[in-house]
Formats: C-alpha cells, structure tokens, sequence
C-alpha cells in the first residue's frame, strides 16, 4: 500500500477486497437461509434435499407469528421494557456520572470502587438472590420488575462511560455558568447533557440493545404468558413446537431487525463506543 | 526551537492557576457535598438494592440448605455445598466443557478477528460495509442466533449435513456437540473483536508502518515489528474479555442441548442453571455460582500479570 510499484498494489487490494467478500458471504449464509426458511410453507422446512431459496415463498409465517400467536403483544411488550430502561438508566447513571466527575466528596473513591466491583461479577452469579429479591418486592412475573433489574444491571457501566466523557468538558465552562449564578441541577442539564450528546446516544443504543435481547432473566422470572418478551416467547414457542421452523424464524426476523436497524443507523457511535470503552476500561 | 522552549513553560504556569482550586466558603462547600449525594442517591440506592446486596447474598445462600417455603427455616451448612462441588463429577465435566468451549472459541475470535482488521485497515472499497456485515451477527439475539444453529445442524433434513453430504449426529453426541457450540461462539464473536482490533490498528502511527516499509520489512514482518507490540493491551483486553466470555456460556447451550445428551454438554452455568431452578437447590446453585466467579476472577488476574511482565521488563 505504502510503496512499490502502483501495479502489485492494485492486485493486493483486489485480493483484500475478494478475501473480504468471501468471509462476510459466509458469515451472512445462516441468516440469508433463515429468511429462506421464514418463507417457506411449513411442509418443506426439512425436505431433503433443503430448498435453498424456497420455490412456493409464502408470507403466512409473518402474518401467522404476528396475529393468532401474539408476536405483535411481545414485541410491544419487548418494547416498552427496553424503552423504559434505557430511559431510567440514561437519567440515573447520567446524574451519577456527573456527581463523580464534578463533585468531590466523602466517600467518593469507596462508592466509585463498588461500582467496579458491580462492573466485573458476572450476571449470572447473581440470578439466584436477585430471584430471592424480585419475589420479596413482587416483582416476579411483571414488566416492571424487568425493568428495575435491568436498569440496575446497566447502571454500573454507564455511569464509567458517562463519567469518562463528562471529565473531558472544559470546568471553564461550568465555572461561567456558576458566575451567572445557575446551580448544579441548571448545569447539568443545560450545560453537561446537550454537550454529551455523542456519549449518551451510544449508552442508548447499549442499553435498548441489551433490554430488548435479555433473555435468562426474563426466562426466569415470567410465567404469564401476556408478559412475555420477545427473546422468551421465541424460545418458548420452539420449545413447544419444535417444527415450525418457518413460525420460529419469522418471529426471529421481526425479533431481530430493529435491532440490525438500529445497529446500522448508528454505526459510527458504535464503533466509536466499543473503542473508547476498550481503551478505558 | 527556542520558540517552543520558551512558550512551554509560560502555559504550564497559567494552566496551573486554572487548575488551583478557588478558595470556596464552608457553607458553600457543604452545599456541594450535598448536591453530590443528591446526584448520586437515586442511581446508588437502586445499584445497592439490585446488585451489590445479591452479590453478599449469593455468598450466604451458598452456605445453606436454602428453603424456598415461606415460614420455614434453611438449615446451615456451612462449606458443604462447595465440598459437595469438588466431588461432584458433573461440576467437573461442566468445567472441562466450559474450559473446552474456551479454548476453541477465544484463539479462533483473536486470530480471525485480527486477520479480518488487518484486511480491512486499507483504503478499500465498501470499507463500512463490511465492517457492519462483519458487526451484524454480534448485535443479533443469543436467542435467535442459538435456535437458528440448532435448525442448521440437524441431522436429517439440517443444512450443514445437507450441503456437505454428511450425516453426522452433530447434537446426539457430546464433543460434536461441543464443537456445534463453539462454531456458534467463533461466528457471532468474530466481529467484536474485529471492531475493537481495527480501532486499535487505525490508532497505531502511520509513520512508523511506512518507516518500516522504507527499511524494506514484508508486510507480516512489519505487522510483527510495528502493529502487533503497539496492539499489546487492546489483545490483553480482548483476551481477558474473552475468556470471562467463553466461561459464561449460557444461552446457547441452554437452547440447543440443554446440556443433553445425557447431561453431557452441560456446562457450569446451564447445571447451576438447572439445579437452582429445576431442582430448586439454590444452595448449590448459588455455590457453584461463587466458584465460577471465583475461576473466571483468578484467570483475569492472572492474564493481567502474564500479559504485563514483557512491557514491565522493557521500561
């Protein structure tokens, strides 16, 4: 690329670029074949030898998902906790953020190390006591519970992203702000937020994709049918109905596709996301 | 030269006055501290509740019979869960699984994820567009992408078998099995390590990859030489990462093999999984909980340090 002679460097580019296309065709192969299989009548979804681009497409799989098995009540289900999520946990670990990078007090470095410590343990180390928990604050079995336990369990990271980014804004600005007489709340949402823009957007994007793909603790702690998220009811109605391929994957598809949309939209505050956080952490 | 020797230390001074802290009056002071607490208390007091009092109490359930019926008492067992643990050859086989699962997923994610970086840190076409084909299986459910690699390898009718006129039993038998589990782990981790070694790869100074190239070095000498030491921490990161990652599989073996066949692909978290909420033992459930968090504690410590010596060693 650097230096030689332009002819050889065309050709290692066309090698790249071939490389390159080759693996993301396989990469891609799973999904292209279960959107074949979602739109495949039911009776063909195993035929031997497999129809690779189904030969009668049929689009009652999405209807059948959406209507007489309730995808569309999951899917607004899933919504909603993930909505509500990422909204409590944008506010609340954004306040805790500014408090750790603008504030000294007693206390300080103990609080922030405990927060690490949330940081580290595995989620799963404490699916048996948060059960405990949720059963004693019935919580079990609503939405509402899944919304307070995820919105703790994304606490801890967004509040180190936020604090990282809120350290980076000049004091200068804070202390004019302070000489025109505006108070910490005034400064927080009039100065800290709409310069944050960028960090925010990406523990959005973080948070709602965590929310909406949960799925252990939502297997746990829901039974009621009504309640299900869409991560549950897909697993739940493979379990039930181990052949419907095509039922199965239609529901996946619409399972998946916000979140591809989303992914795609925002592309950029991703990427940039996943390398600040590597490079702080 | 003499310019900037000059001006350096001009604004280091001013820089310092900016930093001193201004003389603040005590009532103003304490004024500040309480509106750090009132920033801090709502997220703590929910962070406290959700996860640092399970993380206490995932400990103290672990040290008892745990009864799950209101009004009666658990009885104390002290350490017993956890010697019950050791010589439980199901926690074993959970082990060697999840270690297996780890060492074929976590060097395959380095080296493939690498590689494809590598490929895509060039002015090349359709740059973004791969990155995010590359991306798109990371941000997929575990839900989806387990239940679709369950229908992939199905022996009769499945689509591997199909297409490479196999007949393998992939998910009747335990190291096929095994093997189906990690193929999944390398697919959808590829593009997260990708992503975090591309950024590292654009960071690393140009000059230094041309200085090398002028010396007349091969690219993958270069990539040794220049790249490589340069990405040292993000690899560690990404390693460590990893390896957390690789010992908490859950969902994929909870969906595709249930552990099954025979309890043979259990791993330590679906058994954890199965024995707190199918046989309702949280006792040991929450035991083999700690000493996976234990395991997964020690090994990051470890790398930490195996990871550091080298560059210690030079400074």
């Amino acid at each position: 690329m650097v230096v030689g002679n332009p002819r050889r460097a065309r050709a290692l580019l066309t090698v790249r670029f071939v490389v390159l296309a080759l693996g993301a065709f396989i990469l891609m192969v799973p999904f292209l074949y279960m959107l074949s299989t979602s739109f495949k009548p039911n009776s063909v979804v195993l035929e031997i030898p497999p129809q690779l681009v189904p030969h009668h497409p049929t689009t009652a799989n999405y209807t059948q998902a959406w209507t007489s098995n309730r995808f569309g009540r999951y899917f607004l289900n899933s919504l909603f906790v993930a909505l509500a999520t990422t909204a409590l946990a944008l506010l609340l670990s954004s306040m805790m953020a500014y408090a750790f990078a603008r504030f000294r007090f007693p206390g300080r470095n103990v609080l922030f190390a405990l927060l690490l410590i949330g940081l580290m343990v595995p989620a799963m180390m404490l699916l048996i006591p948060q059960f405990l928990l949720a059963k004693q604050l019935t919580l079990l079995n609503s939405l509402w519970g899944l919304i307070v336990f995820y919105t703790g369990g994304n606490l801890a990271l967004n509040t180190f992203l936020l604090r990282a980014f809120f350290q980076d804004i000049p004091v200068e600005l804070e202390e004019a702000m302070v000489v025109d007489g505006a108070g910490p709340w005034k400064r927080f949402w009039r100065l800290i937020l709409p310069l944050s823009r960028p960090a925010l957007a990406i523990v959005c994007i973080f948070t709602f994709l965590a929310s909406w793909d949960e799925f252990t603790w939502a297997l746990t702690t829901i039974n009621d049918p009504s309640k299900y998220t869409l991560p549950i009811a897909i697993a739940l109605f493979q379990g039930q109905h181990s052949t419907s391929w095509g039922l199965v994957f239609a529901a996946s598809t619409i399972a998946i596709v916000p979140a591809i949309a989303i992914f795609v939209a925002f592309q950029r505050q991703f990427v940039s996301g996943l390398a600040t956080g590597a490079l702080k952490a | 030269m003499t310019a900037s020797s000059s001006s350096t230390p001009g604004s280091l001074g001013r820089s310092a006055a900016a930093l001193r802290p201004r003389r603040r009056t005590a009532s103003r002071r304490r004024r500040e501290v309480l509106s750090a607490y009132l920033f801090l208390a709502p997220g703590f007091v929910v962070f406290a509740t959700i996860i640092l009092y399970p993380i206490v109490r995932a400990f103290q359930i672990s040290l008892y019979q745990w009864s799950l019926v209101p009004g009666t008492a658990s009885k104390w067992l002290g350490l017993h869960n956890y010697g019950r643990a050791i010589h439980d050859p199901l926690f074993w086989r959970g082990l060697e699984n999840a270690a297996f699962y780890m060492a074929l997923t976590v060097p395959a994610q380095i080296v493939l994820g690498m590689a494809v970086a590598v490929l895509l840190d060039a002015r090349i076409p359709g740059r973004g567009f791969f990155r995010a084909v590359y991306y798109v299986p990371v941000v997929t459910s575990w839900v989806v992408v387990s239940l679709l690699f369950r229908y992939l390898f199905i022996t009769e009718g499945g689509f591997v078998n199909s297409e490479l006129h196999l007949h393998v039993n992939w998910l009747g038998q335990r190291w096929t099995a095994m093997l189906v589990l990690g193929f999944l782990g390398i697919w959808k981790g590829i593009g997260w390590s990708m992503v975090i070694f591309l950024g590292a790869l654009q960071s690393v100074p140009a000059e230094l990859k041309e200085a090398a190239a002028v010396d007349g070095a091969k690219a993958w000498a270069r990539f040794r030489a220049v790249s490589l030491p340069a990405m040292r921490p993000v690899i560690a990161f990404v390693t460590i990462l990893l390896v957390i990652g690789g010992f908490n599989v859950f969902i994929s073996v909870y969906l595709i093999t249930q552990g099954g066949p025979l309890q043979e692909t259990q791993v330590l978290l679906t058994y954890m999984y199965q024995e707190a909420f199918s046989y309702l033992d949280f006792g040991y459930g929450s035991a083999l909980a700690f000493i996976l968090t234990l395991i997964v504690f020690v090994l990051a410590l470890v790398q930490l340090r195996l990871f550091r010596r080298p560059s210690e060693a030079r400074a």
